[in-house]
């Protein structure tokens, strides 16, 4: 066990304590919080700074909203319902198509009309919300998810998920839902993460639970080795939220749509530590590295082009046919 | 001072000033550190019986003094038809009875409870410069002969008074001092010879009268030990065997020339100073030795409160035992529960329950509540309601519980009335959020994680030692404010991530 710690130290694994001592603590004012934690907001702000997102179809913030579904969600057929300040993925629906009378989620299933009424309360009554305070329920437009990404996913949206540091893109992945995550991309849920290279988006090996897996359990189709489109647009979205928002130590979360290509879902001020596993690395190297750049604030663009220089291993040695 | 820095001494400072007020309370008042612990008290009586002669009768007794050594805790006075007035001034103390006439013999009482007492007392005033002793020949040249003497084989003051007694002691052959211990033998007499010589040199003296506290005496016999000035203090010394320093069973009654108990218009009888021995508990005797000293350290104590407060407090100061184990198995060990502190309330619950069944109610009210949360999911009642249901439900369960208990003789269903219901309700909520969220074993994974730390929690605030302590001492909670401090700046990988980040520790990067 003491190898284990000395091995983990060495290799600069970030364990929770330290990332909520030493950095969360320290990088992340607490006023800033409520710019990410209240999804509402955060796409205002993003939008503010000409970031894509998603676009907001509604926000149900009153009980009596739940039960006027056609004025809060007009004609839209597929769309997804958010707890605004939901944490992890909990209480969020996604809907597929509309019927008159029922709505069909991601898995397929039936939603009646009543289930999404009762869903949405629950959203406004604050069950998913950090606190249980009462929260407000957002609608969004569903993404369409770039074909890219077809044989690696089952059901639901992959995410990428890069973690800037001080504002410089310092490690990636990719979340690749799974039959087990129910169509959704958070790894605690059972979805899978894959490490992405930094300088060419090319995915290394990856991780289900905290088990290394190079293989999608659903779809059979090899993991590793697959260029992500649009990978520089990813990155340098991804660095300037940290001008939007204002907190040193951030996940963000970027889906790739069909049409509208990076979009971010949503940032996080508390993002996971499985992003070390998916990548085989240790984050702390990374970040120490950015913290002996000095205090000095540089433009998003220089901050990238560091980053990827940096943390970029080249591994086109790994690329494979794509599974597309 | 940086910040990052006065975590370690606010930590340290907390842990410091808690140690340091138990130590107090421990060293300096006697608190016993383990429940249970005995220790002795002294009855103290003394007994006067006088007998008339004419006119009014008066009778005085000389009080023991508060000093060095013992304090009393406690006193009384059996007089019946005397009237009593007590004279208190600074080191003596006298109580006086009278009656205008008396027609037979009497007996007058004095009880005292005496504790043993370390803390330092004055013994005496600065005293006055005796003046020297006007004597005749022969004694003048022989006193200054025996003075040169001592003087010489003495360095200071307590080397010069433990000479002369000494000397008396060996009763020397030397000429000069067989003149003075002709029909000198008790060590009264001993005292005031070695007075008479010490005011030669004009070093003041005092007679000091006690009795020894050893065990049970019917007939005490004073004792009469010599203070000595040196200049700073007072030093004492028995006169018999010329040791320095008070004896640790001798109780200080009295001082100076004056006899213990006068009368007047009676003849005293006897006089009898009895000692008994009597065992009490320390605590008891602690918490009587702080009123009397009014120590305000010593006031920091459940003690004091009226006992159903007590118990309340009791259970509310052992709350930072069980979060401080939280921190551990949360941040050290890397577990997680429902709600953060939930399962230190659940272990608060066990208690009244014991581990074994508290954890089997646990289970059942957990497992019940769970299928009734899920039918009320179907009647999409909104969240607050809902949440209200499962709360009356798990009373409801609770209820029913402890009426069939009752029915089979069992006593932890009536027990079970301050298990918290509305954490277990919340437990109940999250579970079911969490099972169907994250599917059935997840869920049903954290909620034995929670079980398990309340039951941890419980082991530790169920340690007997503890639930004495913050009656005695909640001062213990400040040690455990340190420790969370300290350990609120630990950033060392959890147990639990060693198994985690494994793969991560494989190879080199």
């Amino acid at each position: 066990m003491g190898s284990v710690l000395a091995q983990l130290r060495s290799n600069g694994v970030l364990g929770i304590n330290c990332r909520n001592g030493e950095y969360i603590l320290k990088l992340n004012d607490r006023r800033y919080f409520p710019l990410v934690d209240d999804k509402v907001l955060c796409k205002e702000r993003l939008q503010e700074r000409n970031l894509a997102v998603p676009e907001l179809i509604a926000v149900a913030r009153y009980m009596q909203q739940a039960s006027h579904l056609g004025a809060l969600l007009g004609n839209h057929n597929e769309f997804v319902i958010k707890p605004a300040h939901g944490s992890g993925g909990d209480g969020i629906l996604v809907i597929k198509d509309r019927k008159s009378d029922y709505f069909v989620d991601s898995d397929g299933k039936l939603v009646l009309r009543a289930d999404l009424e009762h869903h949405l309360t629950n959203v406004i009554g604050g069950l998913y919300s950090l606190g249980g305070q009462p929260d407000v329920a957002m609608v969004e437009s569903l993404v369409h998810f770039d074909p890219a990404f077809a044989g690696l996913t089952y059901h639901g949206v992959p995410d990428i998920r890069v973690i800037v540091y001080r504002g410089y893109p310092v490690m990636a992945m990719v979340r690749l839902p799974t039959r087990e995550s129910h169509g959704k991309a958070n790894l605690h849920q059972g979805a899978i993460g894959v490490g992405v290279d930094m300088a060419s988006g090319i995915t290394v090996g990856g991780v289900s639970g905290n088990n290394a897996v190079s293989v999608h359990p659903d779809t059979g189709s090899q993991i590793t080795g697959f260029r992500i489109p649009h990978w520089s647009r990813i990155v340098s979205m991804a660095a300037r939220c940290f001008e939007a928002v204002e907190l040193g130590y951030l996940g963000v979360d970027i889906v790739l749509d069909e049409e509208h290509g990076p979009l971010i879902l949503e940032l996080n001020a508390r993002p996971g530590l499985n992003i070390q596993i998916a990548n085989r690395r240790g984050l702390r190297h990374r970040l120490d590295a950015v913290d002996a750049l000095g205090q000095g604030r540089q433009s998003p663009e220089r901050r990238v082009e560091w980053a990827c220089r940096q943390f970029g291993e080249s591994r086109v040695d790994l690329l494979s046919p794509a599974p597309w | 001072m940086t910040r990052s820095r006065q975590w370690v001494v606010l930590s340290l400072l907390l842990i410091m000033v808690g140690g340091l007020v138990f130590a107090f309370k421990v060293v300096r008042l006697g608190y016993p550190v383990f429940p249970d612990q005995t220790s002795e008290q002294w009855v103290v009586q003394a007994r006067l019986r006088i007998e008339p002669v004419k006119g009014p009768v008066r009778a005085s007794l000389l009080l023991p003094v508060r000093s060095t050594g013992f304090t009393i805790s406690n006193e009384s006075f059996v007089s019946r038809d005397f009237g009593l007035t007590i004279q208190e001034e600074m080191f003596r103390r006298r109580a006086d009875w009278a009656i205008r006439s008396l027609d037979g013999d009497r007996t007058l009482y004095y009880r005292a409870t005496v504790i043993k007492d370390m803390r330092q007392h004055r013994f005496a005033t600065r005293p006055e410069i005796p003046p020297p002793p006007q004597l005749e020949e022969p004694w003048a040249t022989a006193l200054e002969d025996l003075v040169e003497e001592v003087k010489k084989e003495s360095a200071d003051v307590q080397s010069f008074a433990a000479e002369i007694l000494d000397h008396l002691h060996e009763s020397s052959d030397d000429a000069s001092w067989k003149i003075f211990m002709e029909g000198v033998e008790s060590p009264l007499e001993h005292a005031r010879l070695a007075q008479n010589i010490l005011a030669a040199e004009q070093i003041p003296s005092k007679l000091v009268h006690g009795i020894m506290l050893r065990h049970d005496v019917q007939r005490a016999v004073v004792d009469t030990m010599l203070a000595v000035w040196d200049g700073d203090d007072w030093l004492l010394f028995d006169p018999a065997t010329g040791q320095q320093g008070r004896p640790e069973e001798f109780m200080i009654w009295w001082r100076g020339l004056e006899t213990l108990a006068s009368v007047s218009g009676a003849l005293i009888n006897d006089l009898q100073i009895s000692v008994k021995k009597r065992m009490t508990s320390s605590l008891e005797l602690a918490s009587l030795r702080t009123e009397l000293k009014d120590s305000f350290v010593g006031r920091i104590s459940l003690l004091h409160l009226p006992v159903q407060t007590q118990s309340v407090y009791e259970v509310l100061l052992l709350v930072p035992f069980g979060i401080l184990v939280i921190v551990l198995l949360r941040n050290f060990i890397g577990l997680s529960s429902f709600g953060t502190f939930a399962p230190v309330l659940i272990a608060l619950a066990f208690r009244e329950t014991e581990l074994l069944k508290g954890i089997l109610l646990f289970m059942l009210i957990v497992s019940l509540g769970l299928v009734f949360r899920f039918y009320l999911e179907r009647l999409r009642l909104l969240l607050v309601p809902r949440l209200a249901a499962v709360v009356t439900i798990v009373v409801l369960l609770m209820t029913a519980i402890s009426l069939l208990s009752e029915r089979m003789g069992t006593e932890t269903g009536l027990s079970v009335s301050l298990f918290p219901m509305v954490i277990i309700s919340m437990v109940i909520e999250r579970m079911s959020i969490v099972w169907e969220e994250r599917g059935a074993a997840t869920s049903i994974r954290e909620g034995l994680g929670s079980l398990l730390m309340a039951s941890l929690a419980y082991l530790v605030i169920s340690i007997d030692v503890l639930e004495y302590w913050v009656t005695v001492f909640p001062e213990v909670n400040l040690i455990v404010l340190g420790l969370i401090v300290a350990l609120g700046r630990y950033t060392g990988f959890r147990l639990t991530e060693l198994f985690r980040f494994r793969q991560l520790a494989a190879r080199d990067s």
